[in-house]
């Protein structure tokens, strides 16, 4: 069975994102850029179901600009088999990403598309239900347990007030939450090697989706400031506090 | 005015508290129709129908839509769509499956997380872990939501008469099938929706220290008990503690952070609480940027006075 392991290229998470001061948007220039982490754990799963003798080929794929090549290197030296860029300058939406996604699983037929929960830059959590109802395939979303029974995944899922349990007609599509594992580091020599294994450029247009905006941005702005708060010296004096906000 | 559909999050018999705060954001956009799709969702149909602001009610009543799987939900909805211009869901695990499904069969993008209506298709949303506020206007002819509970106030649960209408459910995808559940017990409430909450992060040591320290606080103030990553990542808690931007989105009256460093995916999940008291011994913790009332010292020995004292 092929995994199809989508990827993408955000800003580091430890970065603290600034705001652009004519609020266009958040300034990425000369930021540090990585792997969004939910995509890093979404390789990382497909390599260990690749271990298992579960997923025989993994193809990762990014949707982003030129230097969105640096993320699709860096899944495969974790250990991905081919990459495929679909290169795009400006940003595309979730659902375009998403049609891309479901034009290239057209072509490869992968047995799973794994994918994150959500990207850190835009938190939309939206590419692989999206993806899932393109497809017209069943949905694994925040994977906490992921495991191929048969034809069918069994998926066991982060929710609100604890697990659960579903099981998916494959082929299927699997987003990860944050404790499905832990991602392995790339070794330099896997990174050396990771240089000769293909990568494919591909445009939107090659899947015949229009990525222009459904949303318009009207404007970016930093989140309210929380008024500096005091320190109080001892706990008796936050005792008085707390009584006179009355939840003590 | 326009029609909004808005999906109820049930257990069958009662409506979940993010609803609430759903239909509060889609009474900005137009007229509310509230759905429960269940299986024996009688009872909460009749508690929809109470919500104040609900117009009608649509029920779906199959066994297909029993424990909300988004294969059969989904195609429900988008065929319900024909009638409605919005669909609003709650932002909470149920409405993040469902939601972005629906809006990929009506092929529209949805707005997620909304903090506010602005205007009919104008709405504001937090990006990068809630450390920008966008303002987005969408051009689709109809409209997918989520709305962040935290940000809208609670509709009122009882002074509503809306009607109760029975709708047919799409038939079984058979694409998936419920397995199980394992739903963490507690008497506490509910972390989203608790008044205080009571927070631990790494510094707490271990499950037992945590037990030890956090829960007679949080029992003194009847508070609901949260985590940092840190804490649920070393074992202390269970996941479904974890505030932050993969975990819960709270905005109590009061919140605690305990031994919690303040890292930004920390601060997504709770800086929009009303106060924030920090107990740290690193004066220089980021928590305290952010808290409105620090106590710089050592958790072990202020936190059990603390308690002691209240």
């Amino acid at each position: 069975m092929k995994a199809l392991v989508c990827v993408k290229r955000v800003i580091d998470y430890n970065v603290k994102p600034r705001v652009k001061s004519d609020g266009t948007g958040v300034d990425l220039a000369n930021v540090k850029m990585s792997m969004n982490p939910f995509d890093e754990i979404a390789v990382e799963e497909a390599i260990r179901l690749k271990e298992k003798g579960v997923v025989t080929e993994i193809v990762a794929v990014s949707v982003g600009p030129q230097k969105a090549q640096e993320t699709l290197r860096t899944a495969l030296a974790m250990g991905a088999d081919r990459a495929i860029l679909v290169m795009s300058d400006d940003e595309v939406e979730p659902l375009a990403v998403a049609k891309i996604i479901a034009g290239i699983a057209g072509e490869e037929a992968p047995g799973l598309i794994v994918t994150g929960k959500q990207a850190i830059d835009d938190d939309s959590n939206q590419v692989g239900q999206m993806v899932a109802a393109l497809l017209g395939r069943p949905q694994g979303t925040f994977a906490n347990e992921v495991s191929v029974e048969g034809d069918a995944v069994v998926v066991k899922r982060e929710i609100d007030g604890g697990l659960q349990t579903v099981r998916l007609a494959l082929p299927a599509v699997v987003t990860t939450d944050l404790r499905l594992n832990e991602p392995r580091y790339a070794s330099l020599p896997n990174i050396m090697k990771a240089k000769s294994k293909p990568l494919a450029n591909k445009t939107p247009a090659d899947y015949g989706v229009d990525v222009a905006p459904r949303l318009k941005t009207l404007k970016v702005t930093e989140p309210p400031v929380r008024s500096a708060g005091i320190k109080v010296p001892d706990v008796d004096t936050l005792v008085a506090k707390l009584k006179e906000m009355g939840v003590a | 005015m326009a029609k909004v559909l808005v999906l109820v999050e049930h257990d069958n018999a009662s409506v979940k508290d993010a609803t609430l705060a759903a239909i509060t954001a889609a009474s900005q956009l137009g007229e509310v129709t509230a759905l429960v799709a269940g299986a024996g969702c009688d009872g909460a149909a009749s508690a929809a129908a109470q919500i104040a602001g609900v117009a009608k009610v649509l029920k779906a009543d199959d066994a297909a839509l029993e424990n909300a799987l988004a294969e059969n939900v989904a195609p429900l909805v988008a065929g319900l769509m024909a009638d409605y211009d919005a669909f609003v869901a709650p932002a909470t695990t149920t409405g993040k499956n469902v939601a972005p499904r629906v809006a990929a069969l009506l092929d529209v993008m949805q707005v997620s997380d909304i903090l506010s209506v602005e205007g009919p298709k104008t709405f504001t949303r937090p990006i990068y872990a809630g450390n920008a506020i966008a303002t987005v206007e969408s051009s689709d002819a109809k409209l997918v939501i989520t709305v962040r509970g935290t940000a809208f106030a609670k509709a009122e649960a009882t002074g509503g008469s809306a009607s109760v209408e029975a709708v047919a459910a799409t038939a079984d995808s058979g694409l998936s099938t419920f397995v199980s559940a394992e739903i963490a017990k507690s008497e506490r409430p509910e972390l989203t929706s608790a008044k205080v909450i009571v927070s631990g992060g790494r510094a707490l040591k271990d499950a037992a220290t945590f037990e030890q320290v956090i829960t007679p606080l949080a029992d003194k103030l009847n508070a609901a008990i949260g985590a940092s990553r840190a804490a649920v990542d070393a074992g202390y808690v269970p996941n479904d503690y974890q505030v932050g931007q993969t975990g819960k989105i709270v905005a109590p009256e009061v919140y605690i952070a305990v031994g919690i460093s303040g890292a930004i995916q920390h601060l997504a999940g709770m800086k929009d609480s009303k106060t924030i008291i920090a107990i740290n011994k690193d004066e220089d913790a980021p928590i305290f940027q952010v808290a409105d009332l620090g106590l710089v010292g050592d958790l072990f020995t202020l936190v059990p006075e603390l308690t002691a004292k209240l």
